[in-house]
């Protein structure tokens, strides 16, 4: 069973007035077939978490170890997590001009799978895939994120998320910006992922609000960088009620 | 692609309104057939300022003799009529003067020119093929391409080879004609090329012109475009590929004189390797009877890697108000992080996604020529300088 193991992690990022701290000891483990639900408000560090999970250059890791099933993830290049099958949906996914998605998405799954797809049961999939995603065939010419509205783009993640199906799932923010509709369906994406019992989701999130479509069995409070309180779904109730305030006396870090 | 971080890049564009022409003024002498017409570039002259005189092999200053070595091949669908014809033939420089020295020489200097002409309201089906291939020496050359009056023609226009070469190349559209110009510049590494391409737009004719320039020590083109009554329009596309140690220049003018006309250029290159040089001049005048014109221009670079060097100047003057649109966009970017970031966050290989990304860069503008032919030969074109360099 795949675990995805955060041990102490301590990360900085360099910043107009030098390096700064931004992870201040993470202690995390995820399961294959777990939900955690990371919360904190902005600035919290939450984004740098999934960004230095999948080897964002920008961020640099100064203590502490991430592991997945015992493999040293911190050693392994961008593209070598993505293959170890480390899958992160961003909150701004990249526009790629010139490089269709179609083109795109059969790239990567060559890449994840190790062999191209064969062509005729690809199609079939990736066809099947939007379709339940609610995204217009048309979309599959289209150059990557280009010109995506953000409802258009968090589905884009999640289609890849499907074909890729990853052990280790990271979604940053993938609620932001989208209307309820647009939430509906990305959230039935995640769940019918997640309902495979095959990948390990950490949903990073600063609102409650998807948590009413996708259920986590783990919720994290995170401040300052680091996680200061663990529970069950009842945590997120209680941050509902009573907002983040509690946790940020002091004030967040910049 | 997104505003990306300028490298090594001037990008000092202009836009003059109702000012004096500096297009006209900045230029060491005005545009003259005789080579006499323009003193011996220095090097410090406006239009010369970027271009490596030293590496022109004479083709400047008068010491290029011609010697040969060109090896022309021309084949023309029936109808068309091919020429070889003598310096005082009157269909000869209608397209325009030459604008430097290195084209005042060309035309000092050539024997015999080439005539093409497409008569009225043939409509070919198959291209018009002009293969030139260098065998080392220096040659001087004219051609002369003309459509008669809703003729309607592909011209393709390959250079390979050794060679040092001068050209003047006119297009003369007659009325509602429709030309597609394809120049592929595919020299050997140490070809020296200067060109300058005339084109005289008629009354509702379409020109397009799409320089393909990955080869050659030195290239320098100045593809040009005038209009000979209202209604022209004029495509300019350009793709190149500056490799180490390659200067490959391209300066274009636009020159509405005439109303209701519309031009569009964009240009694109990519760049690698220590002293790689890539230059974009992009003129276009809107003068004070061209009422009504519509005119884009757009250069981008993507530079792939330290030690390249881009010089992009777009420029646009414009004296009448009366317009439909103007514009023009310059940018110099490095190869960006989070795209790359982005494709290998889904697995891809580090170089597998710099393949394509460049790829897409250029397919951009690929897709906007429109012939299906040639947009595989370009991509294909492109794939294969990638494949000997990026990895």
């Amino acid at each position: 069973m795949a675990t995805l193991e955060i041990h102490d992690l301590h990360v900085s990022a360099e910043t107009d007035t030098g390096p700064t701290e931004i992870l201040r000891g993470v202690d995390l483990t995820v399961k294959q077939g777990e939900t955690h639900a990371i919360m904190g408000p902005n600035g919290s560090g939450k984004s740098t978490l999934a960004y230095s999970l999948a080897g964002h250059p920008k961020y640099t890791v100064t203590g502490g170890t991430v592991t997945l099933d015992g493999e040293d993830v911190l050693e392994m290049s961008v593209d070598e997590r993505a293959r170890a099958g480390l899958f992160l949906a961003m909150q701004y996914p990249v526009e790629v001009p010139g490089v269709s998605v179609s083109n795109f998405l059969r790239t990567a799954a060559t890449a994840i799978r190790g062999e191209a797809p064969k062509l005729r049961t690809w199609v079939k999939e990736v066809k099947e895939a939007m379709e339940r995603l609610s995204i217009d065939p048309a979309f599959a010419e289209r150059n990557v994120n280009e010109g995506f509205s953000g409802g258009e783009k968090k589905r884009h993640e999640i289609l890849q998320l499907e074909l890729l199906r990853p052990k280790m799932a990271v979604l940053d923010e993938t609620d932001s910006g989208l209307d309820v509709d647009a939430l509906r369906v990305v959230s039935e994406g995640v769940n019918r992922v997640r309902e495979t019992g095959e990948v390990g989701t950490l949903l990073i999130t600063h609102y409650t609000r998807i948590l009413r479509y996708i259920k986590p069995d783990h919720v994290h409070v995170f401040t300052k960088g680091r996680i200061v309180e663990s529970g069950g779904p009842e945590l997120a109730d209680k941050l509902e009620e009573e907002g983040y305030e509690q946790y940020v006396k002091g004030g967040t870090i910049a | 692609m997104a505003q990306s971080i300028p490298a090594g890049s001037t990008a000092a564009g202009g836009v003059a309104v109702a000012a004096e022409s500096t297009v006209a003024t900045r230029m060491s002498a005005p545009p003259s057939f005789d080579v006499a017409d323009f003193p011996v570039p220095h090097g410090r002259e406006e239009e010369w300022r970027f271009t490596p005189l030293e590496r022109l092999r004479g083709l400047h200053d008068g010491s290029a003799e011609a010697s040969g070595g060109m090896k022309a091949e021309i084949s023309a669908p029936d109808g068309v009529t091919v020429e070889t014809v003598g310096r005082d033939d009157a269909r000869l420089g209608r397209a325009g003067k030459p604008v430097d020295r290195v084209a005042a020489q060309a035309y000092s200097a050539f024997e015999k020119a080439t005539v093409v002409t497409v008569p009225a309201e043939a409509v070919l089906d198959e291209a018009i093929r002009v293969g030139l291939h260098g065998e080392g020496g220096v040659s001087y050359g004219h051609t002369v391409f003309e459509l008669g009056a809703f003729a309607e023609a592909v011209v393709v226009i390959d250079h390979t080879g050794d060679a040092v070469r001068a050209a003047n190349v006119e297009f003369v559209l007659g009325d509602g004609a429709k030309l597609t110009v394809v120049s592929v510049q595919d020299w050997a590494d140490t070809a020296v090329h200067c060109s300058q391409h005339n084109a005289l737009v008629g009354r509702d004719a379409t020109f397009k012109s799409v320089v393909v320039t990955f080869g050659g020590d030195v290239v320098r083109l100045h593809p040009r475009v005038t209009y000979a009554g209202p209604g022209g329009e004029a495509e300019l596309y350009g793709l190149y590929f500056t490799d180490n140690g390659q200067h490959q220049e391209h300066r274009l003018l636009v020159d509405h004189d005439a109303p209701n006309c519309r031009s569009n250029v964009a240009y694109k290159g990519a760049l690698q390797g220590q002293d790689a040089h890539a230059v974009w001049i992009g003129d276009v005048l809107i003068r004070k009877d061209a009422e009504g014109t519509d005119s884009y221009e757009l250069n981008r670079n993507l530079v792939l890697t330290d030690g390249a060097r881009v010089d992009s100047v777009p420029n646009l003057e414009i004296e009448t108000g009366e317009i439909a649109g103007a514009g023009h966009a310059s940018a110099t970017g490095r190869f960006e992080d989070e795209q790359l970031f982005y494709l290998m966050a889904r697995g891809i290989p580090a170089d597998d996604a710099r393949r394509l990304v460049v790829r897409g860069f250029f397919a951009e503008l690929v897709q906007q020529i429109g012939l299906p032919d040639l947009q595989e030969r370009l991509l294909a074109k492109i794939d294969e300088e990638l494949e000997a360099s990026v990895a």
